[in-house]
């Protein structure tokens, strides 16, 4: 017997991170989910740091600065400046996690858990969002202008890893004066910096949820990076990364974008979604006439009209070089964890399967970690970790409630007398 | 939450459990006891369960969960994790018993066991008279629907500790409402056991 309902399972709502709730309208959601309400209109801020001569030392030693940090926040800071959560988001992701921009139909890419009533509640907490280092959504990436040639990166911009990224994002978190994180949060690649951020900066939060992720890349996902890697180097247009003055990489990023697509579906959720094309027009010659070509080629193209494909290099290769572990005992490494842990993995994953989720759990048991693991049931492949809203926000709800609580309320739990 | 909700062995398992101390529950399942221990004793508190619903109800009671089955569940752990590791109603439900009290007694201090006990008199009725696989209140189950996988009886387990150098610390045996002081492997329907590693002065 189910104890939550089934979620309403709109399988045209898969895919793309920010198509996601495409059915929602401006200022509501989609009326058959009769959940919460949205934070509203909300606007990216940017924070710079890192300015010269006080420049931002990366992992593999070099310098950087100035940086920008692109950000969003929903829900107020309290007094004691305690109910800060930091929204770390996937590859493809970026500050806009929540609400919707002027004049946007779209909400951000995690509207389903971040608002008034939802997941993270921002009634409650105040959530945060940025954009990665490398990105190209706002903060400084390889689009970027890189200050002493007047000229956009490209290819000179620096090597960058999760530890990076992290890094600059306690930047932004010293910066709004934020103490100590309630919780930080994210899945896929979010994961791998909620990971990053349990073991570099232990002291400055209080519990983490990780989700649909792994404390390293296997050569299997490292493959599925690579073969996009070298569609985009493969394109014409790429030019060594300096295309900026001229057509972008869009072929080589589309089918890059195809491949990122296909790992992040299950053989059932591709079944259920995609039949045989109906009408004789063929896309070419050789198509077999099937719906999921179409889907992955329209996935491709929209694709590159919003993302650059340099940060898909620099991005794809911070998250294949990650390992939190950095070559030592897992548990080791986790002893310096103070915060409470929740683990989330899908059945149907297997891109980040819910074995490299039980590798974590199982060093935050040799590391006595309080943790918290679920493997969800679901049919949706990787992709989940966006669309399994109900029982991510029961989960997620409960147990941001009880890190809150261990936060300074007591008294709750107050004893129940018993006749023994 | 009223008293007389609970079952008679979470009374019984709150008045062994130290305060303050830390437990393990193997197939923990909604988490109620573990919620109990919890409230009464300020335990710090780790559940193992393999259903993903009950998984949902002990994160509501705001209490840390595993995902995962007991067979393979405690392997994860160092020696002497827990100073109680709790396996009620579960033993009778894990593929390798022998396995699982071994690794129990390995990552806790002292283990509790709580089981169904099969040579309940109602349960000799219904095989002597009836030639039938007992379904009593303690084993409620048709053959066919059971999740039970081994069938023990409070003579059992204990002939099972001498043999296997486990000591009886504790033990008590509950009956329909009350607890069973006399010719518990009759009138017993559950045994509950203090147990740790060493010989059984007894």
């Amino acid at each position: 017997m189910r104890v939550l309902s089934p979620m309403l399972k709109k399988i045209d709502e898969v895919t793309e991170v920010s198509q996601i709730s495409q059915h929602a309208g401006p200022l509501g959601r989609n009326p058959d989910k009769n959940i919460c309400e949205s934070v509203g209109v909300v606007e990216t801020n940017y924070f710079h740091f890192a300015l010269p001569p006080n420049e931002l030392t990366l992992e593999n030693g070099e310098k950087l600065g100035p940086i920008t940090v692109a950000y969003e926040t929903y829900g107020e800071l309290n007094d004691q400046r305690s109910n800060a959560i930091l929204i770390l988001h996937a590859l493809s992701g970026d500050a806009h996690a929540a609400g919707f921009h002027e004049g946007d139909e779209k909400p951000g890419w995690w509207d389903d858990m971040i608002g008034p009533g939802k997941a993270f509640d921002t009634n409650k907490y105040f959530v945060i969002c940025s954009n990665v280092l490398g990105g190209c959504k706002g903060s400084t990436g390889p689009s970027s202008v890189n200050p002493k040639t007047g000229k956009k990166y490209g290819l000179d911009f620096p090597i960058i890893s999760i530890s990076d990224i992290v890094n600059v994002q306690k930047g932004l978190i010293d910066s709004l004066k934020i103490d100590q994180l309630l919780s930080v949060a994210g899945g896929s690649m979010g994961g791998m910096q909620a990971l990053e951020w349990l073991t570099a900066y232990p002291d400055k939060l209080k519990s983490a949820i990780v989700i649909a992720t792994a404390v390293k890349h296997s050569p299997q996902q490292i493959a599925f990076h690579e073969v996009g890697r070298q569609a985009i180097m493969a394109d014409p247009h790429w030019e060594n990364g300096h295309y900026y003055g001229g057509l972008p990489p869009a072929k080589g990023l589309s089918v890059a974008r195809m491949i990122g697509h296909i790992t992040y579906m299950s053989e059932v959720s591709m079944a259920e979604k995609f039949g045989r094309r109906s009408g004789d027009e063929q896309p070419h010659k050789f198509s077999a006439g099937s719906e999921v070509e179409d889907y992955l080629s329209n996935r491709g193209n929209h694709f590159v009209k919003r993302f650059d494909a340099n940060s898909y290099l620099y991005i794809t290769r911070a998250i294949d070089s990650f390992d939190v572990s950095r070559g030592k005992n897992l548990y080791d490494v986790f002893k310096v964890v103070k915060a409470k842990v929740l683990v989330l993995a899908f059945k149907s994953d297997w891109l980040y399967p819910a074995s490299q989720s039980l590798e974590i759990v199982r060093a935050c048991k040799l590391a006595g970690i309080d943790t918290t693991y679920c493997e969800i049931d679901s049919t949706y492949g990787h992709d989940a970790f966006l669309l399994e809203v109900e029982e991510e926000t029961h989960l997620v709800k409960y147990f941001l409630q009880r890190v809150s609580l261990d936060n300074g309320a007591t008294g709750v739990h107050q004893a129940l007398q018993y006749e023994i | 939450m009223k008293s007389d909700a609970l079952p008679l062995e979470y009374r019984a398992i709150l008045k062994w459990v130290r305060q303050g101390s830390s437990v393990l529950d193997l197939g923990c399942g909604d988490g109620k006891l573990l919620d109990f221990l919890v409230r009464e004793k300020k335990i710090r508190a780790q559940g193992i369960e393999i259903d993903e619903q009950a998984i949902y109800q002990c994160v509501t009671k705001g209490l840390s969960v595993f995902h995962e089955d007991i067979d393979h569940g405690l392997s994860g752990y160092g020696d002497k994790t827990f100073d109680y590791v709790i396996l009620n109603q579960s033993l009778q439900q894990v593929k390798k018993p022998d396995v699982v009290v071994k690794e129990a007694l390995r990552v806790g201090r002292e283990v509790i066991i709580g089981f169904p006990n099969f040579a309940h008199y109602q349960a000799r009725f219904q095989i002597f008279f009836k030639g039938k696989t007992p379904v009593t209140p303690s084993l409620p189950y048709e053959w066919h629907d059971t999740p039970n996988l081994h069938f023990l009886s409070i003579s059992d387990f204990i002939e099972y500790c001498h043999w296997r150098d486990i000591k009886i610390k504790r033990s008590i045996f509950i009956g329909k409402n009350r607890a069973v002081k006399l010719f518990p492997n009759l009138f017993g329907m559950t045994g509950i056991f203090l147990v740790s590693n060493g010989k059984s002065a007894a």
